[in-house]
């Protein structure tokens, strides 16, 4: 009887539950559609039309108070399931091998995990490591058996209650209508979700961090040294963020501020038709692609400009960097990349502002170019500044360029052509391969994560709160 | 209007010189502010073309590939030393193709060498893992074991890169005949040229080098006489003393036509040495060495070697994250939409979600790589670098951009709609589902596409979870280890040697081909589909 329970156990730990409980509850769902449909019809004595609601109502609800618990159950189980066994292994393993630490217990489990995933693996000779990997097979097994009873009694039960419920005068469409609302309520829950998850994961790993580095040291420190361990003054990063973020700016604002200008005030509609999708290609081109065009073609250019300067009669000697990779080669890349942001937001801001107020400044006299920079423009400053600020967001948070081509130097310099670094760059660098999540070292780029999401958050809910103010000013 | 108030003796007069003037003045301003936004709209486009044309001219290399034709016996000894002609062994058996493959090299070029570092020179011809397509076609067809077949193998990235113009500036000139020839092949031969003008012609091309060059670099000539290449060592007058390359090993004839090749680069300042270089020329010559498409970038994974190395991998990977973001992001931002558009009454939660979901949009990619490292990761103990958890970080990535562009297509539905299905007697959720989502639904699957896109270019999120590991074979399943296609794009272009440069740019080509698909299909849906009320 022991034996049979054990193999039965280690038989569900090798099984492809997933698909086969998606199978089961998709039967599920159709019996007891079929089920409540029938019994719809019964109750009204084969007279449909006495019913409050159809007969296919009538079964979508039973369907649904079916299936609802179970997938609740099985859900739970996909997210959760899996961590459960592992803690319960770890909690079984043998002292000296708990005492290993964070990363490497869980290296010796997935190794466990992918040996028990091998069905046919033969005895590996370490003793321990078999019977932690039987064990583990057992303990998915029965994990999986519960999760299964589990959802299946919730299944049956709602089934019952279900069709304890159906009657001539139950409103089963109203029901199941409401159940569909819950369902969308849901979804639309997730995006808030996300953003709560975002938020707690981000606070609590910066707190973690923070216990250990005091957050003075941490905003006010001016070494950066997270690889070795040792330094967390990110004022360095600060520093290296925003100076690319207003080399960006340099080339996005009046560049997409002059073309969205030229496009809703100038151009014909054919030239706007024809303009307008190619200067929006330039945002639909992936990052990655940006820092590549950074790293091979702009800053060569970058660093032989900064050479010619440098060879001049009266500059002295070395006065630029001429750095391989540079701020002012990512900061030109990132400019071009938000032209488009600057250039179709500022668009939507110029052509909101009422025509009447342009026909008044022609009537006076005024030519084009005066309207423009005396009357619309002032009228669509609010707006104006708004898109710019979100321009700015975007630079902050942008990644793919800088990690390729502004380089990893932590060090504050006004000098262009040299390589900073900046906090998306060391945030990547930090997390990139094999992470503790214990050490200072991975939780430092929580604390930067942290820096970056308030700091674009505050940037954008500025700009959205003046666009949504100037958009009802003149609607 | 900045201009001063006219001035009583002007007053009135529109006409006056001074009028006439200011008036110029201010055309000329209109002009020049015209001209500025016509620049901005210029230098935003020239920016784009060269973006387009700097990536599309470094990637032109990579889709040609140079391959050196091997024609072996399979000898069954090397092939398949068991005996047993067991399908595993013989694919994995990499070593003994390769040594296969090297001595035939070796017979044709240096035969009878026993010097290891001159074998290895030709050795590096092509890399070891090369043969591991040869080898799993064996593997797949033992009966071709013991015959004479014909193998193509993948250059070295070195000299492909030279053969496609890389490496080192170089010329190449006609010399015209020899009259003398004295000394041995061993030693060393004088050769006199008959036409004195190409002795100048390759003393200025080595001399335009030279200037050219800083440091110790020091030109070098290659020298081809018949069938054999020898190295220029020293050149007095019209008499030029050679040391013996590769080639025929034969003395040259009074009479034979010689050429030379110019290079920029001493031989130490190359990745390419002379050697190889008369070998590469001799093989190109007997039409071994063969420019192809390049094949391999499309159906092999990634590899540590440039030659070999393909985004198969990748656009697998690329493809089961999408799968995973499109189940997520494409529902439930739907379903989201239509709750918002749609059922939600205005109140201060709907007002919450509104906000929240617009701020989201604008949140950095890279705050959702942490909080895919987090939470899936760290807290929920999924796997790491894992189409799964890419496909659900992208997802949530994409979730608010689906949103936003479903309820615009929502709300572009006109009320009448909505009123007349209710005042037949519709329910709302009736109204909704039978008729108001399905006129929205192109705009709404043009949103979602748009946001697919988006998501398919996405880099910074994936590397922190951990889809930056090296992926050398195809994933069977979203639960398989895998990298996507940017990804993949930005490995490659922090690798080390040159090759991997226009490999990078050709990725990039392979994932824009996507992007422009994925859009054309986009734009198709809305041209044909939309409707205007």
């Amino acid at each position: 009887m022991d034996y049979q329970c054990g193999r039965m156990l280690e038989t569900f730990g090798h099984l492809p539950v997933a698909w086969l409980l998606f199978a089961v509850l998709a039967v599920a769902g159709f019996v007891s559609f079929f089920a409540g449909r029938t019994q719809a019809v019964t109750v009204g004595h084969g007279q449909t039309e006495r019913l409050n609601s159809q007969p296919n109502y009538h079964g979508y609800f039973v369907a649904m108070a079916t299936i609802g618990p179970a997938a609740v159950i099985l859900v739970l189980y996909a997210l959760f399931g899996d961590s459960i066994v592992r803690a319960q292994l770890a909690s079984e393993l043998p002292q000296r091998i708990r005492d290993l630490g964070s990363l490497e217990l869980g290296q010796y489990i997935d190794r466990i995990s992918e040996q028990a995933a091998r069905r046919d693996a033969a005895s590996t000779g370490n003793a321990l490591f078999d019977a932690a990997t039987s064990r583990y097979t057992d303990l998915l097994g029965l994990s999986r058996i519960i999760a299964v009873l589990a959802a299946l009694a919730a299944a049956g039960l709602g089934f019952f209650f279900a069709r304890r419920q159906l009657s001539v005068h139950f409103r089963a469409r109203s029901r199941v209508e409401d159940g569909i609302k819950f369902m969308l309520f849901l979804c639309a829950g997730i995006a808030v979700l996300t953003t709560i998850g975002i938020v707690a994961s981000l606070f609590f790993e910066a707190m973690r961090f923070f216990s250990r580095v005091s957050v003075f040291s941490f905003i006010f420190g001016t070494e950066w040294n997270a690889q070795t361990g040792a330094d967390f003054g990110a004022i360095p990063l600060f520093f290296g963020t925003f100076m690319i973020a207003f080399l960006a700016m340099l080339v996005a604002a009046p560049i997409g501020l002059l073309s969205a200008i030229y496009l809703s005030e100038y151009a014909s509609p054919r030239f706007r038709g024809v303009v307008k999708p190619i200067l929006e290609l330039l945002a639909g081109i992936p990052t990655v692609v940006y820092g590549f065009f950074a790293l091979q073609f702009v800053a060569p250019i970058v660093r032989a400009g900064a050479n010619w300067v440098n060879g001049l009669p009266f500059v002295p000697d070395g006065l630029l960097a001429a750095q391989p990779t540079s701020a002012l080669a990512a900061g030109i890349v990132m400019g071009i990349m938000i032209i488009p942001f600057v250039s179709s937001l500022s668009d939507d801001v110029i052509n909101a502002v009422p025509q009447t107020l342009r026909d008044g400044a022609y009537a006076i006299g005024a030519t084009k170019s005066e309207t423009v920079k005396q009357v619309v423009m002032p009228a669509a400053l609010p707006g104006v500044i708004a898109a710019l600020l979100l321009a700015v967001s975007r630079a902050i948070g942008e990644t793919m360029i800088v990690v390729m081509a502004a380089g990893q130097r932590a060090q504050i310099t006004p000098d262009p052509t040299a390589d900073l670094t900046t906090i998306t760059v060391q945030i990547v660098a930090l997390l990139t391969g094999d992470t503790e999540f214990d050490s200072a070292k991975t939780l430092s780029a929580f604390a930067l994560g942290f820096v970056l999401f308030i700091v674009t958050l505050i940037f954008n809910l500025i700009a959205l709160r003046v666009v949504q103010r100037y958009r009802e000013k003149y609607e | 209007m900045n201009s001063p108030a006219p001035s009583p003796s002007e007053k009135g007069s529109f006409g006056s010189a001074a009028a006439m003037k200011r008036l110029k003045q201010r055309h000329r301003a209109e002009m020049r502010f015209k001209l500025y936004g016509q620049l901005a709209i210029g230098i935003a486009i020239v920016a784009l073309v060269t973006l387009l044309i700097s990536i599309f001219g470094q990637a032109s290399s990579a889709f040609s590939r140079n391959v050196l034709t091997f024609d072996v016996r399979l000898d069954a000894e090397q092939v398949d030393p068991s005996g047993e002609r067991d399908p595993e062994a013989i694919a994995r058996n990499v070593s003994g193709f390769n040594l296969l493959l090297q001595d035939n090299l070796a017979e044709d070029f240096l035969p009878g060498e026993t010097d290891r570092a001159r074998l290895r020179e030709l050795y590096g011809m092509f890399t070891r893992l090369a043969v591991l397509p040869i080898a799993r076609k064996t593997a797949e067809n033992p009966e071709i074991i013991g015959t004479g077949q014909e193998f193509r193998v993948a250059l070295a990235d070195d000299i492909d890169l030279y053969l496609k113009g890389g490496v080192s500036e170089r010329k190449s000139l006609k010399l015209g005949e020899i009259q003398d020839v004295t000394g041995t092949l061993d030693d060393g031969i004088d050769v006199t040229f008959a036409d004195m003008k190409a002795v100048e012609d390759l003393r200025s091309a080595l001399e335009t080098f030279r200037e050219r060059s800083e440091g110790d670099n020091q030109p070098a000539a290659l020298i081809q006489l018949g069938e054999t290449w020898f190295r220029l060592q020293d050149i007095d007058g019209r008499t030029a003393s050679l040391t013996y390359l590769a080639g025929a090993s034969t003395m040259p004839a009074a009479g034979t036509n010689a050429s030379t090749l110019v290079l920029e680069q001493s031989e130490e300042n190359r990745t390419v040495s002379d050697r190889q270089i008369a070998w590469t020329m001799l093989l190109k010559e007997d039409g071994r060495v063969k420019s192809v498409f390049n094949t391999s970038l499309f159906s092999h994974s990634d590899s540590t070697y440039p030659e070999l190395a393909g985004t198969a991998a990748a656009v697998v990977g690329s493809l089961w994250t999408m799968l995973v973001t499109a189940l997520l992001a494409i529902p439930v931002g739907i379903f989201a939409a239509v709750y918002l558009e749609e059922f939600a009454t205005k109140n201060r939660m709907t007002d919450l979600i509104e906000v929240n979901i617009n701020n989201l949009a604008a949140v950095p990619s890279i705050v959702f790589g942490l909080l895919g490292a987090a939470v899936f990761i760290n807290f929920l103990g999924l796997p790491r670098s894992v189409p799964l958890v890419g496909g659900l970080v992208l997802g949530l990535l994409v979730l608010p951009t689906v949103i936003i562009a479903s309820r615009a297509a929502l709300k572009a539905v006109p009320p009448s709609i909505r009123d007349a299905a209710l005042g037949v007697g519709a329910s709302q959720t009736q109204a909704v589902f039978h008729h108001v989502v399905p006129l929205a639904a192109p705009g709404i699957l043009t949103g979602s596409i748009i946001g697919m896109a988006r998501a398919l270019g996405e880099t910074a999120p994936l590397l922190l979870i951990g889809m930056v590991a090296f992926v050398a074979e195809v994933p069977d399943g979203p639960t398989d280890e895998s990298t996507v296609l940017p990804v993949l794009i930005y490995k490659w272009s922090t690798g080390a040697e040159r090759a991997w440069e226009p490999q990078t740019a050709a990725a990039i080509i392979v994932l824009l081909v996507f992007l422009v698909l994925m859009n054309l299909i986009a734009i198709i849906l809305r041209r044909r589909f939309e409707r205007r009320w």
